[in-house]
């Protein structure tokens, strides 16, 4: 058997992650965002700040964070519970979701002793929310191409260039971007690093860019010769395609990758339970939870994995190539379903939900990496090329 | 320890030649004394009764392997009836997950796995269980290439008494061993395919180095992927008889795969695949037969579908979860 496969194998929650998400449902009992459904579906790209602030109140922003800085110090079985209960509500998270999920790990990762002392104890506060500024206009799935240049100056480094796609840095305080510090292009993975970047400097610049459904979730960053300390540099000097790497497993494994359409899906249930459901709309709805029983469970394989220490990068990138397809199918299903009688009145919420999730699907299997380029590097984990 | 003393009798005795000779009616005693004699197929029976106790858990990777085989007897049907029922009969011994009563008393049992083979069958007449002779029964077979599959009709005058009203275990037992190996077969179409990519030269290079070929067999994987810890979750539990919900996604979720894996695989095989000396035609037919046999997608998700709407109040994540939990630990 092809190797890559075997990290997949049944994995139960253990009983002290269980045993959060009680604490978890009750918190958002009392403070999920009386919304209607659609803007509920807007799910991890929903920006809430106040809610944000909520949840950090309780500890829960840099869930895995140590506890010396004010974290959680909770474990990835914890954190597949926060999120997956948090999606399933579609609660709004996208304004902590990044420094959650990526920038408080990496600079836990990879910081400096000062860096750590001052953001990560910022971050479990919701006091700073966080962009990743990777893509640019002209270095999208070829990212080691990037253009965005930072040079060394008497003060620290001065940078120049231009970041797109950048989700949330109209709200953010501080973008980790990669950027070239040696080098040319041709270099390709050498000569990268990261730096954090306070948005509020002068030099910088931040126009949100309003996508097909009238939302504006990303933003294009440019950078105009920006001062930065020395201690805006994270890691080491030409160490950025490595220390970006080293979170993928992460990025890409979890229930985010197959729960963007959950709360359409349970809207649809209620709908069918409400109004009576044929044979067929009973199959159909059985055939997503069977996927999603399925999904989950290679994702809680990954995390049993992550919680060992271990970096399942190929892996990772499987279940969300095979999640992302699922949640793209959901609302390309439903929208058959609801109109196969044109003679019956449908749902409004639902059929704006489902337009919606129509409208921005396409979105799932390009964010974090595209199709494409997943489905590459699975198959060199299979042994091919 | 039983998986591998299993696997060494697979790889000895289930070789595709033999697949292959008792497709066409050849002889089969060879292979199933093989495994009777060694006890292989009382894993289910208690140790008391000179079983081995084995739990569902222990047969995920026997019943894999028969798929990895593409095992052309009824042993994984003999395994599982001894959970059923404690006094089997010595014999080869298959499961008819649904069956019903003709006009003239006679019973029908549809497309039933190794109906050509058995010896008897372990049958659900509407949540009724009876143990039939098969020998009793006219078999017609489905005149399906190279199937072992066929419809059963006992006169009436043969058919005894019920034995049990769990006879919807039959039916959610099979379907479980089905899960399982469609999952095994598909892992041997994966390796075969990948294998072949490799080797396989067009245009100066392995067809394996084409994007286009690499991201089929990506998806390919995916599938197997999913189609594996769907049949883990049938069999996940220290029970004797896979639980409803369990058994049907992982059912469901595997027959879901088939069209798609099969057809990968024929597709990167190119002519050479369809043929009947390469080994992969054993695989792909079983899992087309795998897949219709005991019910489809269409009829497990059903079931999923129905169990979610017979929930007010519940939400997916909470009933998907609800699946996975209803596992002692
Ligand atoms: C909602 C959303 C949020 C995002 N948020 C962020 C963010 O916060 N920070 C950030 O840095 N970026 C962000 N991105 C950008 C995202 O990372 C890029 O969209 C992605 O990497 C693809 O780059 P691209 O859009 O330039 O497409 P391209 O790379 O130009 O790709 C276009 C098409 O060509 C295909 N293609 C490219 N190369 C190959 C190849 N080698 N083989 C086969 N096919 C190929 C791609 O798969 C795709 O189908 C976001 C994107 C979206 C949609």
């Amino acid at each position: 058997m092809s190797s890559l496969l075997d990290a997949f194998r049944l994995t139960g929650l253990p009983a002290h992650a269980e045993a959060f998400r009680a604490e978890v449902k009750a918190f958002l009992a009392e403070h999920l965002p009386q919304v209607p459904v659609d803007v509920r579906a807007r799910s991890w790209t929903g920006f809430d700040a106040d809610f944000s602030r909520q949840l950090a109140q309780r500890g829960w922003v840099g869930l895995t964070l140590p506890a010396a800085y004010g974290g959680a110090g909770l474990d990835a079985f914890s954190r597949f519970v926060l999120v997956e209960e948090l999606l399933s509500a579609g609660a709004p998270v996208a304004a902590h979701w990044i420094a959650d999920r990526q920038s408080g790990p990496l600079i836990l990762k990879f910081g400096s002793d000062a860096q750590k002392d001052f953001y990560l104890p910022r971050i479990c506060a919701g006091k700073a929310f966080f962009c990743i500024g990777m893509s640019e206009p002209n270095s999208g799935s070829d990212l080691a191409s990037v253009r965005s240049r930072a040079t060394r100056c008497p003060e620290g480094w001065r940078l120049s260039g231009r970041k797109i796609w950048t989700t949330n840095a109209h709200h953010a305080d501080y973008m980790i971007a990669l950027v070239r510090t040696s080098g040319s292009p041709e270099d390709r993975q050498s000569g990268l690093s990261q730096f954090i970047i306070d948005l509020k400097q002068p030099g910088i610049s931040v126009r949100p860019i309003v996508d097909l459904a009238g939302d504006a979730h990303f933003s294009e960053v440019a950078f105009d010769d920006v001062l930065l300390g020395e201690d805006a540099l994270v890691g080491e000097e030409g160490s950025g395609w490595k220390q970006v790497n080293a979170e993928l497993a992460f990025e890409r494994s979890g229930p985010e990758r197959f729960y963007s359409s959950v709360v359409l899906l349970d809207l649809w249930a209620e709908c069918l339970r409400r109004n009576g459901a044929t044979a067929q709309e009973t199959a159909l709805l059985g055939s997503f939870l069977t996927q999603l029983t399925c999904l989950r469970n290679l994702s809680l394989a990954l995390t049993a994995l992550l919680a060992k220490g271990e970096s399942p990068v190929v892996e990772a990138a499987l279940v969300k190539d095979i999640g992302t397809e699922f949640e793209q199918a959901i609302p390309t299903a439903i929208a058959a379903a609801i109109s196969a009688h044109p003679d019956k009145p449908v749902d409004e919420a639902l059929y704006r939900t489902v337009a919606y999730l129509n409208q921005v699907a396409p979105t799932f299997s390009l964010r974090g990496g595209t199709r494409e380029i997943l489905r590459g590097m699975i198959a060199r984990g299979l042994g091919l090329r | 320890m039983f998986t591998e003393a299993i696997e060494k009798i697979l790889a000895d005795l289930c070789t595709p030649t033999r697949v292959r000779a008792v497709e066409e009616g050849g002889d089969a005693t060879l292979l199933w004394n093989a495994l009777q004699d060694s006890g292989f197929l009382e894993l289910l029976t208690p140790e008391a009764q000179d079983g081995a106790g084995l739990t569902l858990e222990s047969l995920l990777p026997i019943f894999t392997a028969f798929g990895r085989y593409a095992l052309p007897v009824p042993a994984a049907q003999s395994i599982a009836a001894r959970a059923l029922l404690r006094d089997c009969p010595t014999g080869m011994l298959t499961l008819a997950g649904s069956a019903w009563r003709q006009a003239d008393g006679s019973l029908c049992a549809p497309q039933v796995a190794f109906g050509l083979l058995a010896d008897f069958a372990l049958v659900n007449l509407q949540g009724e269980l009876l143990l039939l002779d098969c020998h009793l029964a006219r078999r017609q077979s489905m005149g399906v290439h190279g199937s072992q599959c066929a419809t059963l009709f006992w006169p009436a005058e043969s058919v005894g008494k019920a034995i049990g009203n769990n006879g919807e275990e039959v039916r959610v037992f099979h379907a479980a061993i089905h899960a399982a190996t469609i999952a095994g077969a598909m892992e041997r179409v994966l390796d075969m395919t990948l294998e072949y990519c490799n080797d396989r030269v067009q245009f100066g290079k392995a067809i394996g180095k084409f994007q286009a070929v690499q991201h089929q067999l990506s998806v390919m994987a995916e599938q197997v992927a999913a189609s594996r810890i769907a049949a883990e979750l049938a069999f996940s539990a220290a029970l004797q008889v896979p639980q409803l919900l369990p058994a049907a996604i992982a059912k469901a979720r595997t027959s879901m795969a088939v069209p798609q894996v099969s057809a990968i695989a024929h597709a990167l095989f190119g002519a050479i695949g369809i043929t009947e000396e390469l080994d992969l035609q054993l695989f792909t037919r079983r899992l087309h037969e795998w897949r219709i046999s005991e019910g489809s997608e269409s009829y497990w998700n059903g079931i999923v579908g129905q169990a979610f709407l017979d929930q007010p109040g519940t939400c997916a994540s909470h009933f998907v979860r609800h699946v996975a939990l209803t596992q002692p630990a």
